[in-house]
């Protein structure tokens, strides 16, 4: 037999032992960042930024496959006992001798997540992880001139890179309302006094919003550069609209962060995604009932929201629970229970 | 449906009060809900893991009669918090609301041999929608036992006592009968429904399981102490069997508890469904380990009220409740384990045997047994 074979016997056997629970529910008591284990990782130091931003040092469990500069990570943390999933970029060069990895969060105003792990999250504390994913990342092939263009926190994947990889020329364009919002603002002068980096700063707050056509006088030979921007909508749309304009297309690389944000309203076209119905309902009917009346097989049971029969995967969008009100928006893993539930907005059902 | 309805002197409008004033004991729990609920109930689950291990690790030695009491007590309090606190609860999906996958009503699967998927439907769904209505709730004596005089007598319910006893000690089997509908699926056409045989194809994986993982394997893994790991396993799953059958019954048997007529519920209100749940409810008074080890069954009343309601929520439920229940002027069925427990016993015991004087029955009642 071979020893493959033989672990999974073994394996098999430590099953019978456990049962109903499997042998990992023992190991986690003990080892919850061991091989083999579901990813997570311990959150070791939680570092200020700036007034609402902050890194936290994150030790990932064995599985952890390691990053590329300028990925990111999907984290699920515990927030008011809740369980709560939320991307962010990885900030830490991929060499740091450690193991450790950090991630950059600025708080956003209401940002549950965000708010958290900026203000209240101790160090000691097990997180969720994902494997670090995305396509905003450096070449294999070192190119000769390099333009970060960033703002706000759209900074964080870019510092990823910067505390990565050296290039011989950089330039990065930043915008920040005020220099005391600039994340990593000591960081960033160190490199520049140590000229290996040449920056740029835009206030905001003063100078008013960046013009992308100030670009060539900020930075002439931008056309020339191979170019990462990450930050809001309005920038990254701008810079893509000038890159194609003045056929460099190909040189820019852009990441969208792109926070789900669901306005909750009172009704809304649900969709019934495994089946394919989509149907209009408003605001009071029971998602079960909407989709009975569409002829979608839904489960059900107590019809009153005390059995938990029928609860189906929310995939997009936000539902209203009937009893209390309270908004549930579309998250992976959200579970609603569509006999007490109501579209709150345009939803998409897996059903 | 006993002689004298202990509701009648609530007006329609009271009902709908008091309903209201349920739901916001119910919102109020839940607007609060968070970080300490959830890591209560973390708690709970690493401290059952915790003693299970230790106490399987004890009867290793069990040849030793000191490791043997002590692994075996263990090993009970164990199996008791894997059912009660920690399995009951999760399975009605009072821990949902944390989105953590590994303790979620759709994942958790209990050390019973009832699959926890069968249990919800016919725990969750049929008991707790239709909680002490005749004909339409089988925990009311599962349907072996005559638990109301209304109950129609068959000289069949003469041995109840025995099969209540039989029931206590093999219970977790009794319950995983009951969850397959087996007296009513045992008939010959029945046992070939498909979907019948692939829940009792589950019920038997299950029970294989489990009497593998007691019966075989930790006492095969205690070499020497064989014999006594067998005895300690058995006795283990006796006293938890047992301790849940006498908390189980407390709950809806003893006297003082109303049941009700499947007309009854004929388009009840929201009030009327919340009024029924306290009336066809019993609870058992005691100390914060007692409500613990009965996994807040005890807080019977309360659990029916709001299912869904993080268990270590009831205890505080349920002095707003208590307080609803005097207001309204309703008999809040309540008391120690013996008491409760005696109780229970004697319905079992008086019901055995045919009504002392035949209930005059109104036409309504006739024809509802006839249209059953």
């Amino acid at each position: 037999m071979t020893s493959t074979a033989l672990r999974s016997r073994a394996w098999k056997l430590l099953e019978m032992v456990t049962t109903p629970l499997l042998p990992s529910d023992y190991l986690d008591l003990v080892s919850p960042l061991r091989a083999g284990a579901d990813l997570r990782g311990r959150i070791e130091a939680v570092h200020p930024e700036t007034g609402d931003a902050a890194t936290i040092v994150i030790r990932p469990g064995r599985g952890w496959r390691g990053h590329t500069a300028g990925q990111y990570v999907r984290i699920g943390v515990d927030v008011d006992g809740v369980r709560l999933w939320r991307a962010y970029s990885l900030t830490s060069p991929t060499n740091r001798q450690d193991g450790r990895v950090t991630i950059t969060v600025k708080a956003l105003p209401d940002g549950k997540v965000s708010n958290h792990l900026v203000r209240r999250a101790k160090p000691g504390t097990l997180i969720q992880l994902d494997q670090p994913t995305g396509d905003f990342v450096l070449p294999q092939a070192k190119p000769a001139k390099v333009l970060y263009l960033t703002a706000g926190s759209g900074i964080t994947p870019v510092m990823g890179m910067l505390r990565d990889t050296e290039f011989d020329d950089v330039v990065m364009v930043h915008c920040a309302p005020q220099p005391q919002d600039v994340i990593f603002r000591n960081e960033l002068h160190d490199l520049v006094a140590d000229k290996k980096l040449r920056l740029t700063e835009v206030h905001t707050a003063t100078d008013g919003m960046l013009d992308i056509a100030r670009l060539d006088e900020l930075v002439p030979d931008w056309a020339e550069r191979e170019t990462w921007a990450c930050g809001p909508a309005g920038l990254l749309d701008a810079a893509e609209e000038h890159w194609t304009e003045h056929g460099v297309q190909e040189r820019l690389h852009t990441e969208r962060f792109r926070p789900s944000i669901v306005v909750a309203g009172d009704g809304g076209e649900v969709t019934f995604s495994a089946t394919g119905k989509t149907v209009d309902a408003d605001g009071a009917t029971p998602l079960l009932d909407v989709g009975e009346e569409a002829g979608v097989l839904m489960p059900s049971g107590c019809r009153m929201g005390i059995c938990f029969g029928c609860i189906t995967p929310l995939k997009a969008g936000a539902v209203r629970d009937l009893r209390t009100g309270e908004i549930t928006e579309a998250e992976p893993g959200v579970l609603i229970q569509t006999c007490v539930s109501a579209a709150a907005g345009p939803c998409d059902i897996e059903r | 449906m006993t002689a004298i309805d202990p509701t009648a002197h609530l007006t329609a409008e009271q009902i709908e009060e008091l309903g209201r004033e349920l739901d916001a004991i119910r919102d109020e729990v839940i607007a609060d809900r968070g970080e300490k609920d959830a890591a209560y109930i973390r708690k709970v689950i690493s401290a059952q893991r915790k003693l299970e291990l230790v106490s399987r690790g004890v009867l290793l030695f069990s040849f030793f009669p000191p490791a043997w009491l002590i692994g075996t007590a263990g090993l009970s309090v164990a199996k008791i918090m894997d059912n009660m606190e920690i399995g009951h609860n999760i399975l009605h999906g009072q821990w949902d609301w944390m989105r953590d996958p590994k303790i979620h009503s759709t994942t958790w699967e209990w050390d019973h041999v009832s699959p926890s998927e069968q249990w919800k439907h016919s725990h969750n769904e049929l008991h707790h929608t239709y909680t002490n209505v005749i004909g339409k709730d089988n925990d009311l004596g599962y349907g072996i036992m005559r638990v109301d005089e209304d109950q129609r007598w068959h000289p069949f319910h003469l041995g109840q006592p025995l099969w209540n006893f039989i029931n206590a000690c093999f219970f977790e089997y009794g319950i995983a009968a009951y969850d397959l509908e087996l007296g009513k699926n045992l008939h010959k056409r029945r046992r070939k429904n498909p979907e019948f045989r692939a829940r009792a194809k589950a019920v038997g994986r299950k029970i294989r399981k489990q009497v593998l993982k007691d019966y075989v394997i930790h006492p095969l893994l205690s070499g020497p102490s064989f014999l006594t790991t067998l005895a300690a396993t058995f006795t283990a799953n006796l006293v938890r069997n047992i301790w849940t059958h006498s908390v189980i019954m407390c709950g809806h048997f003893p006297e003082g508890v109303q049941v009700f007529e499947r007309r009854s519920i004929k388009g009840e209100t929201r009030g009327q469904w919340y009024l029924r749940q306290m009336m066809g409810s019993a609870n058992i008074s005691g100390s914060k380990a007692m409500h613990f080890m009965t996994g807040n069954l005890s807080h019977q009343i309360e659990h029916h009220l709001f299912p869904d309601l993080p268990s270590n929520r009831y205890a505080e439920v349920a002095v707003k409740v208590r307080a609803l229940f005097e207001k309204y002027e309703l008999e809040y069925v309540t008391g120690p384990l013996p008491k409760q427990v005696f109780s229970a016993w004697h319905k079992v015991f008086r019901l055995s045997l045919p009504n002392k004087k035949p209930k005059v029955k109104t036409p309504d009642r006739e024809q509802e047994l006839v249209a059953a």
